[in-house]
């Protein structure tokens, strides 16, 4: 039993259209993989328009570290790399043959492996990208030693797939793909898991981890909050983390030498007819999923959650990070006077609506900002549902200022955007938190290194 | 509404840039914004956002302190009427005194608004962003702490005085270091002295054919009368209270004369209660400021080298601007500590002070705007070294790994 401890600020957000725990398969014609999902990366690509590729072909490198490679999820043809401005390489796609073909790296037991033989094989196979590292919130980079590396067991996200489901059935994957990342760090791995109720076995029966409680609301599952609250990251210090669904992928990998690129992800919002479980893959085209699923009217598509996720169209793919897809209405109208009325539809973390009447209830939130851009003005309001030892407005004050020194005093390396998403959510002036901590995290990387 | 909407659609490209009214952008964006809340979509970030914003949270400020308004306005009625010895009771009277009140109010208030929001509009257009909500507040602040004598052209040039100096000069809502509302009646205090202090501003005395002061009219406040006595207290018409306790009571609910907003505890604590309920204003600072103004009285009391400093510790806070300053000027987010600890010190030392200042000070018995004033300008100090602790406990953690 590993120790517990209580997050006590932060909110949950509570959403109408939770997934259904119900699994369903779901196969697309064509998949995507975004070289601008695994940020700060620079692609140099491998393979060309028309190449055929098994799933495991390289796609592309990183041209900081040229061993990390993101592979194919599926075997077919690249048909089309899609550019953006400055020839900025958006998305390669690939059109999937009906049978998936692997590339085979061959079975082995991370258990009689050294740590470099681990690396080495993960980095071939594609599956390095998934292990991440903080500061900056960017693909672990395999030439540094990490002090630590956590997993965190749940996401307290709204609407975020419940690992509890997602694992339950997978303990033997997931016990290899942990024995494999405790090779790769001499110090202790983490797993923190879920403290209000009860998770499932195969995460509470991880061997070779520490496994620590953490009872409390969103943004209790945020990794972030877990390292802060167990090893915060000091200057110099470097602290990987891995998604629970990433460890099954690189269990997979060395229990049957395939990149085995499965997702199970919630499609899930209020404006999807029956959100449920899907089998799928990394990139998936999410056409054919929500194709007769949805509701009338605009709406929003989001790989990911309605917090962090990213915005994608109806014929998009799936995030390579992710482990959903929210679907809620987009805003269409202004409101009369909205700025007075009760609106007893709107959720606030204040209590200038009446959404404190009814802790339980399930709301249905659209895009609307609910109002405008505005200068910092209220405060304390951020410091609710941070649970950081951090101040977070003089952190951002830093951060727009381009302040290095001061960002590194004031605990840049312990967040990363997630962190500050419920601060966006609740902020009254209504200001891009997110990108200003990207953009702060980048500036850093960038002179610091 | 649907027409009101298709109406500001259809005039919506005069005001947009290239257009003819392109000059009134921000006028027609503040309206248009009042009317309707945007639909602006959330294009990057969360995709769902709170409820809030900054027009509901400075809105909830003015509903806050409406209890403390109406009851300034049928205050101006009451101490007016009790100067020319008629409706002594509260509730006798009750329609003239509010009418009174009214008339002698409302002008101010609309000065104050129709000046502060004039400015507003006139830097919002020139800087070219959008009005911002902050003075709805200050707007009605400026009018409740000051005297009801005040001439409506002062009320105009120092609400002039606030926004530009005050505010805008720092790069408008949110960027200012002073309290607004403060700085406008710290403007008028030191310009317009005899209108802002003494013993003739705080009542209309005047009187119609057939009316006449009464024989021991007297326009002293509680505190001007702390000076002589601490104990023997006289309302306005020169009539005794029947004990210390008495007169303390009838300053609780505010029948005394004094600024237009700030007598009665009881309309500023209702305000209070909305402000804290709502979590629009700092439980941190409202306490500490409270505890700081009561231990200053209480040392006072352990003192006691004066009458003034013989003034029960709970009773000075009846007294003034002190809880009015509490709840509505010390609170403000802006000019207030920013962090949680400095709210504690922010608030502690501006309770504190605000006492020290009243009894200390023999020209002009009231600390209060003073206090907070002074507490604005350290206010970034505290929350530097709050800060820095934090900073420094980040240090020494990187030390302790090193070793």
């Amino acid at each position: 039993m590993g120790k517990s401890i209580k997050i006590k600020k932060g909110l949950n957000i509570n959403l109408v259209g939770e997934a259904d725990k119900v699994l369903s398969n779901h196969v697309s014609d064509t998949y995507s993989i975004k070289p601008p999902n695994f940020h700060g990366a620079i692609p140099k690509l491998l393979v060309k328009e028309g190449a055929e590729v098994l799933a495991g072909t390289p796609l592309f490198f990183d041209k900081n570290h040229e061993q990390v490679k993101v592979c194919s999820p599926v075997s077919g043809e690249v048909a089309s790399i899609v550019r953006g401005e400055k020839r900025k390489i958006l998305e390669i796609r690939i059109l999937a043959d009906k049978e998936i073909k692997y590339e085979d790296f061959g079975a082995s037991n991370p258990n009689d492996l050294s740590g470099d033989e681990v690396k080495k094989k993960m980095l071939q196979a594609g599956a390095w990208p998934f292990i991440r590292q903080r500061p900056y919130d960017v693909i672990a980079n395999p030439n540094q030693k990490p002090k630590a590396i956590f997993i965190s067991g749940f996401d307290s996200n709204p609407l975020a797939a419940d690992f509890d489901f997602v694992l339950h059935d997978k303990a033997e994957e997931f016990q290899i793909g942990l024995d494999a990342i405790k090779k790769l760090t001499d110090g202790k791995v983490h797993l923190g898991l879920r403290g209000d109720h009860n998770p499932t076995d195969v995460l509470k029966n991880a061997k070779g981890v520490e496994i620590n409680y953490f009872p409390g609301p969103h943004p209790a599952g945020n990794v972030g909050v877990q390292i802060h609250h167990i090893d915060p990251i000091n200057k110099g210090e470097v602290v990987w983390y891995v998604s629970p669904q990433d460890v099954l992928l690189i269990g997979k990998l060395f229990l049957t030498g395939k990149y085995d690129a499965t997702r199970i992800i919630a499609l899930a919002g209020s404006e999807v007819l029956k959100p449920r479980y899907y089998k799928t893959l990394i990139g998936a085209n999410i056409k054919s999923l929500v194709e007769g699923n949805v509701k009338e009217g605009l709406l929003r598509y989001i790989s990911g959650n309605p917090l962090t996720g990213e915005r994608i169209s109806q014929d998009d793919s799936l995030g390579a990070y992710h482990s959903s897809i929210t679907v809620i209405p987009e805003t269409t109208e202004s409101r009369f006077f909205g700025w007075i009325t009760p609106n007893f539809d709107k959720l606030s973390a204040s209590r200038t609506m009446f959404s404190w009447l009814m802790p339980n209830k399930k709301y249905s939130l659209d895009t609307s900002l609910n109002g405008e851009d505005r200068a910092f003005v209220m405060t304390g309001q951020y410091e609710k549902v941070f649970p950081f030892d951090i101040y977070p407005v003089y952190l951002l004050k830093a951060i727009l200022t381009e302040d290095i020194e001061k960002m590194e005093n004031l605990g840049i390396f312990e967040v990363a955007p997630e962190d500050f998403a419920l601060c966006e959510f609740v902020c009254t002036s209504k200001m891009q938190l997110q990108k200003m901590v990207r953009e702060g995290l980048d500036l850093v990387h960038k002179e610091v290194g | 509404m649907k027409f009101l909407r298709d109406y500001l659609d259809s005039i919506k490209p005069n005001f947009e840039k290239g257009g003819k009214l392109e000059k009134l952008h921000s006028v027609f964006d503040g309206l248009e914004t009042f009317l309707f809340v945007p639909r602006h979509g959330a294009q990057s970030g969360a995709h769902i956002r709170d409820g809030i914003d900054m027009k509901r949270a400075m809105f909830t400020v003015v509903i806050a302190m409406i209890p403390a308004m109406l009851f300034g306005i049928w205050n101006t009625g009451h101490q007016h009427f009790l100067t020319l010895g008629m409706f002594a009771g509260p509730l006798d009277g009750l329609m003239d005194k509010l009418m009174f009140g009214l008339i002698k109010v409302l002008p101010l208030i609309v000065v104050s608004y129709g000046v502060g929001l004039g400015i507003e509009f006139l830097f919002a257009q020139l800087r070219g962003h959008s009005i911002n909500e902050g003075f709805l507040v200050s707007g009605l602040l400026i009018p409740l702490c000051l005297p009801v004598e005040v001439p409506l052209w002062m009320v105009a040039v120092a609400t002039a005085f606030a926004v530009v100096i005050g505010k805008e000069v720092f790069g408008g809502t949110g960027m200012n270091i002073l309290n607004p509302a403060l700085t406008a009646r710290a403007f008028l205090f030191f310009a317009y002295p005899t209108k802002m202090s003494g013993n003739t501003v705080w009542i209309n005395t005047s009187a119609e054919n057939g009316q006449a002061l009464v024989d021991g009219y007297s326009g002293e406040t509680f505190l001007a009368q702390s000076i002589q006595s601490s104990s023997n207290y006289v309302n306005v018409a020169g009539v005794p209270y029947e004990s210390a306790p008495d007169a303390w009571m009838n300053a609780f609910w505010g029948f005394i004369p004094g600024s237009i907003g700030e007598t009665s505890v009881v309309a500023i604590l209702i305000g209070a209660g909305v402000l804290l309920f709502t979590g629009i204003g700092s439980w941190r600072i409202m306490l500490s400021f409270f505890l700081g103004g009561y231990v200053m009285g209480l040392i006072f009391n352990a003192w006691g080298a004066n009458e003034f400093m013989q003034v029960p510790a709970i009773y000075q806070t009846f007294m003034g601007g002190f809880f009015f300053g509490m709840v509505f000027m010390a609170t403000d987010p802006v000019s207030a500590a920013q962090t949680n600890v400095g709210k504690w010190i922010y608030g502690f030392l501006a309770g504190f002070l605000g006492i020290m200042i009243r009894v200390f000070n023999p020209a002009y018995p009231e600390g209060i705007m003073m206090s907070i004033l002074f507490m604005n300008v350290m206010a970034p100090l505290i929350d530097h070294y709050v800060v820095q602790a934090n900073v420094n406990r980040r240090l020494k953690r990187v030390k302790v790994s090193n070793q």
